[in-house]
Formats: C-alpha cells, structure tokens, sequence
C-alpha cells in the first residue's frame, strides 16, 4: 500500500521464526508458529487481544525464551543466545515500547544520548547533536529534547521513545503498538513517520498492532496470530478477501470496513 | 557491509597549513566509526570564501550521525561563505543528507541550561517553605477528614483499617518482641557491673523497667514501625500517583484522604500503643532473664521489686507518647507518598525521606515530652 513497493525477497529474510512454541504452565500461546520479515519491509502482527503477539515479539527482542523452535535474527540464531553474544545483535535493532518506557528521572535527549553514551566512543558534544538529529527525524519539536517524558503528551511520548529506537541508526526497528493510546490526528503523524523512516533511512520495520488505518496506510505484509498459528499473511487487500473466519472477523467487523473505505476513498 | 569497518577522510591538499579545497569521505561513516573523526574535521582550516568540493564516492555506508557530521561541516562551511558541492554520493547517502538538510536541528536547544547559583539557592529555600506549607495544609486536611469521620462513623473504612492493623501490628509482632527482649538483656547487662560494685544488685529492677518503660520500649517500636510502615506508605500513595490511581479515586468521587490516610492514622493509633504495651512486657523479661544469670537476682524477687518500682505514672508517659508517635509516623509517611512526582526515582526518594523524617521528628518529639514531663514533676 505504499509508492515503494517492498524489495523481492531475493536477501535472506531479517527475521525466520520456524515451528515456535510457547507455553505458560499448561495454556499453549504459540503452537509451530512460522513467520519471516524480509529486508527494507514493514511487516504487522495482528490478533485479537491475548492471541500472543506482543510475547512473540518479546521473543524475538531477547526479553522472553520459547518453549521450543527456532529465530533467526540477520542470520543469527537467538534463540538461547547469551546476553554478550546478544549484545552485537542488540545494536543492530532499537524497539519502541507501547507506553514509551522512557528512563523518567533524564530529559528526552538524555534518554536518548544515554544509549549513544553506552555504546560508542562518541564524545559528548557529538552524543547532544546526534541526539538532536534523532530528535528532529521523529518529527519532535527542538525544545522537546529539554523535556522529562511526565512533561510530554502521549504522541509526543511515542516519538521520543522512538528517538531513543533510533539512537544507534538500528537496521531493524521494532514497534510495540505504535498508536494505541494516540487521537486519530497523532496516529496518522505516526503513519507518516514510520513510512518515511523507512523510506529515508532504509528500515526494516516490524510492528505489533491494532490499528486497522496504520496497517491500510503502511504495511506490505501483515500476519494475523490467532489460536496460536499464524492463520493468514500478505498484503491487506489480499487478508482483505480472505475467507478464515478469523481474518474475516478481525477485517470486516465495522471498524474494519471503516478504515477499508477510509482507504478506498483517499485513493 | 561491515559495520565496524573504519571510516575514513581525506583532506586534499593534505598539508595541514594550506586551506582545504576537497574533502574525500570513505569507508564506512556510521555511529561506531565516526569518533575520532570530529577532531580530525575540527583540525582542517577552511577557506575563507571560493569552491569546496565533498566527495562521497568511496562512502561504502552513512548512517544518520555520520550524515549529520558531514551535514554540520557543509553547513559551516555554508556559512563562511563558501560554496560546497557534493558529488559522487549514492541516491541513498544523498537522499539521507538531503533529509537532514530539510530539519531544522539545533543541537543547543535539547540541552537543559543549569539556572544560576543564586536561582538555585533561592528556590531550595522556596521549596522548604512551601514544604513546610504543604505539610501543615496536608495535617489540618486530613484532620478534617478525621473529624468527618468521627462524627459519621459508618463512614470509616473498618476493612482497610483492620488490614492496616494486622499489617502493622500483628505482622510486626516477632520484630518488635525480639528487638525488645535484646534491648532489656543489653540494659541489665551493662547496669550489672556498676550496680554489683556497690552491692545494689536489686536496683537492676529500677533500672530496666524505668528504662523500658519511659523511653526505650516507645521509641523502639515508634522506629521500627516508621521504617516497617511508614515506609511502606510512602511508597504504596506514591506508586499510585505514577499509576494515577489517585486521580482515579478523586474522579470516582471518593477523596483520596478518606480512603488512604485515615485508615491508616486510625490502625497507627491502635496499633502503636498495643505494641508499645507489648514491648514493655518483652523488654522487662529480658531484663529479667539477665538478671538471674547475672546478678542472681530470681524471678520473684524481680517481680516482687518491680511493684515498689515502677509507678503507674512512669508506665503513663511511656505509653502517652505512643498515639503522638503513631500520628507522626502515619502522616508523614502518608504525606511524603502524595508528594510522588512522576518517576520511578521520586519514589524512592520520598519513602527515604518519610523514614528518615518520621524518626527525626520521633526523636524530636520524645525530647519534647521529656522537658514537658520534667516540668510536670511526672
């Protein structure tokens, strides 16, 4: 759905989950899930509430271990990693948290100067301009970088925490329900920033979502989690005619048909 | 692409006397490589005026902050009156500059200015005012709250005033009892010695129970408890405000005093003398157990003695300081937990500051009590 259709996958995909399986206690959350993200591609993860995607994504982010199955991040097996083979793969991807986890005792550009100043020899005029860069790039006013995040409103927060994603210049970002929370006027500022991120930057782009209109507007590929199986991906006209009856309940129930006909008409 | 790979820059003419005409960029410019590169770019001299070229042809990646150093040095150069082209740059790389040129970045404005020392003495002092303020507004609030209470006592909440007691009290028991017991045997066994001396072994029953009762046994479990409890309130009122589960209480339309605090002064004011009554007992029979190894004086000679001791009025003053402990303890840990500010850290400071305050103004208060007892001839 965008001017830049997605590279063909003729790299090998930045992210391959192969037969992944979670369990907590004796509820099953993921049962062989299979799932790849391919270079340069903005991929959602869609379900209903509790169908597991936010634990796959934090999964794939290191901060939970499956029961069983393989992921394979730039090439990398993580599943098992330890946290100093971890660490190179870590830089290489920022993720963006759904309600910002910013750290609240520094200022939004110390937030982000923070994870500059633990990683790399920069000095610390250089880690304040960089700072400012990322600031600037998330569509952030300058004087926001002064700010604590209890000063900032949500979408505002949402953006600083993705300043900080991008402080190392990731080649993988992660976003954690981007929009929840937001009014439609800042959800749509944040269609627009993640679009050209990775138009402007070359990012592959994973997102746990809800937001029907985010996904109209920016996803190639979207997979749909439901009764632990990954029960349909591709673009959203192609989910769109789908006939699972879960597909079809996630994409015509009312807000779904909305946010279709939202799409048609700005077409 | 080898992220790590060095980046690279020549100056052309390479003679660090002659002014610069080209600058060639190579290797990989990225947030891992460029560090040393600022000083070396801060080392060039640039023409005053006339033609610089930037050459990115052998740029094999740029990243953001790469981007932004070549980005800052075209801009001052821009700036000086000189005319910069790029040339040989990928789409991409070209692209990334292009983007950083379309933002107005202004690296000064992200970073907070520190305010002058005079600034900050004067609004220490203003916080100290206004704190003090703020603690006498929350006191005559929350005494408010009490009296409303009082005079409609369907109103109190009995369930978290009986959670808070068994909290308080009954959960404190093993702590107190112990602390206590340990208190009366160090008393008997450092009076043992001196009293021996003199043969006065039976005064080592004045002196622990005196001891126990007016001061020790009061301000013992008044500390425990403001660090046991009162810490605990601070942190419970001041998660709840990160949380906003304060305001959420305020727009529900029940106030924040009458479901948080008063409970708590209310358990505190029961708990607090029981305890007390109860550590006086712990503290006298552990000078008692000294007593017996140490200075043979037995059990019921102990007790016998402990009559002609100890007045009721010495029992009185130890226990009349309990309830104004108790007040101290629940309000300032109360208070300090509505002062929370937004973060996590806040947090931690207030419940520092509750204990640490609540003991202070404990102590503060006993020395009180001891010059208003010593007036009263009690």
């Amino acid at each position: 759905m965008t001017e830049n259709a997605p590279p063909p996958p003729s790299e090998p995909p930045v992210i391959d989950v192969r037969g992944l399986c979670t369990r907590f206690g004796t509820a099953v959350v993921h049962d062989n899930v299979d799932l790849s993200v391919n270079v340069g591609e903005i991929f959602a993860l869609v379900g209903g509430s509790g169908s597991g995607k936010s634990t796959l994504l934090r999964e794939i982010i290191l901060l939970q271990r499956p029961a069983s199955g393989s992921i394979r991040v730039f090439g990398e097996e993580i599943v098992g990693l330890s946290d100093e083979r971890a660490l190179p793969l870590r830089r290489r991807w920022g993720v963006m948290f759904e309600r910002g986890a910013l750290f609240s005792e520094l200022t939004v550009a110390e937030n982000v100067g923070m994870v500059l100043a633990e990683h790399t020899a920069l000095p610390s005029r250089l880690i304040r301009e960089v700072a400012a860069v990322k600031i600037a790039l998330t569509g952030l006013p300058a004087d926001a970088g002064r700010k604590y995040p209890s000063e900032l409103s949500g979408g505002m927060r949402k953006r600083a925490s993705l300043a900080r994603a991008l402080a190392l210049d990731p080649e993988l970002l992660f976003l954690d329900e981007p929009t929840a929370g937001l009014d439609p006027l800042s959800a749509s500022g944040i269609d627009e920033l993640v679009l050209g991120l990775r138009n402007g930057l070359g990012l592959t782009i994973m997102m746990v979502t809800h937001d029907l209109d985010l996904m109209w507007r920016t996803a190639d590929r979207v997979a749909v989690l439901g009764h632990g199986h990954i029960v349909g991906v591709g673009s959203m006209p192609e989910l769109s005619h789908s006939e699972h009856p879960l597909i079809r309940q996630y994409f015509h129930g009312p807000r779904g048909r909305a946010a279709l006909e939202q799409t048609w008409n700005q077409k | 692409m080898n992220p790590f790979a060095s980046a690279q820059l020549t100056v052309v003419p390479p003679s660090s006397a002659a002014v610069a005409s080209e600058l060639r960029c190579s290797g990989a410019w990225s947030v891992q490589t460029i560090a040393n590169l600022e000083s070396r770019l801060a080392e060039v001299r640039w023409p005053p005026s006339g033609d610089i070229v930037v050459d990115g042809s052998a740029l094999t990646a740029l990243d953001t902050s790469g981007a932004w150093l070549l980005h800052r040095t075209i801009r001052r150069c821009t700036a000086d009156g000189c005319v910069v082209r790029t040339q040989g740059f990928r789409a991409e790389f070209a692209a990334l500059l292009a983007l950083l040129a379309s933002h107005e970045i202004d690296a000064e404005s992200v970073v907070a200015r520190p305010s002058p020392w005079l600034a900050r003495v004067g609004r220490r002092a203003w916080y100290l005012v206004a704190g003090t303020h703020g603690y006498l507004a929350f006191v005559g609030e929350s005494a408010l709250a009490l009296l409303g209470s009082l005079r409609h006592p369907s109103r109190l909440r009995w369930r978290p005033i009986l959670h808070n007691i068994e909290t308080a009290g009954v959960d404190a028991l093993l702590i107190t009892g112990l602390l206590s017991f340990l208190m009366g045997i160090v008393i008997a066994y450092q009076g043992a010695d001196q009293l021996q001396r003199f043969g006065a072994n039976i005064f080592v029953v004045d002196l622990v129970a005196l001891a126990m009762l007016r001061e020790l046994s009061p301000l013992l479990t008044a500390i425990i408890i403001a660090g046991r409890s009162g810490s605990a309130y601070a942190a419970q009122i001041g998660t709840m405000k990160v949380t906003e589960e304060i305001d959420a209480l305020r727009t529900i339309g029940v106030g924040a005093q009458e479901l948080l605090v008063i409970p708590k002064v209310c358990a505190l004011l029961v708990v607090l003398p029981l305890l007390t009554v109860y550590t006086d007992v712990m503290g006298v029979l552990g000078g008692m157990v000294m007593a017996r190894m140490k200075l043979d004086v037995g059990f019921d000679l102990f007790v016998d003695r402990l009559d002609d001791a100890v007045q009721l009025s010495s029992y009185g003053t130890g226990l009349a300081k309990a309830p104004v402990f108790a007040m101290i303890i629940a309000l300032v840990g109360c208070y300090r937990g509505f002062q929370v500010g937004g973060s996590a850290e806040s947090v931690g400071t207030q419940t520092t500051l509750s204990v640490v305050q609540s003991i202070f103004l404990v102590i503060l208060t006993d020395a009180l009590f001891s010059i208003v007892f010593l007036w009263l001839d009690l």
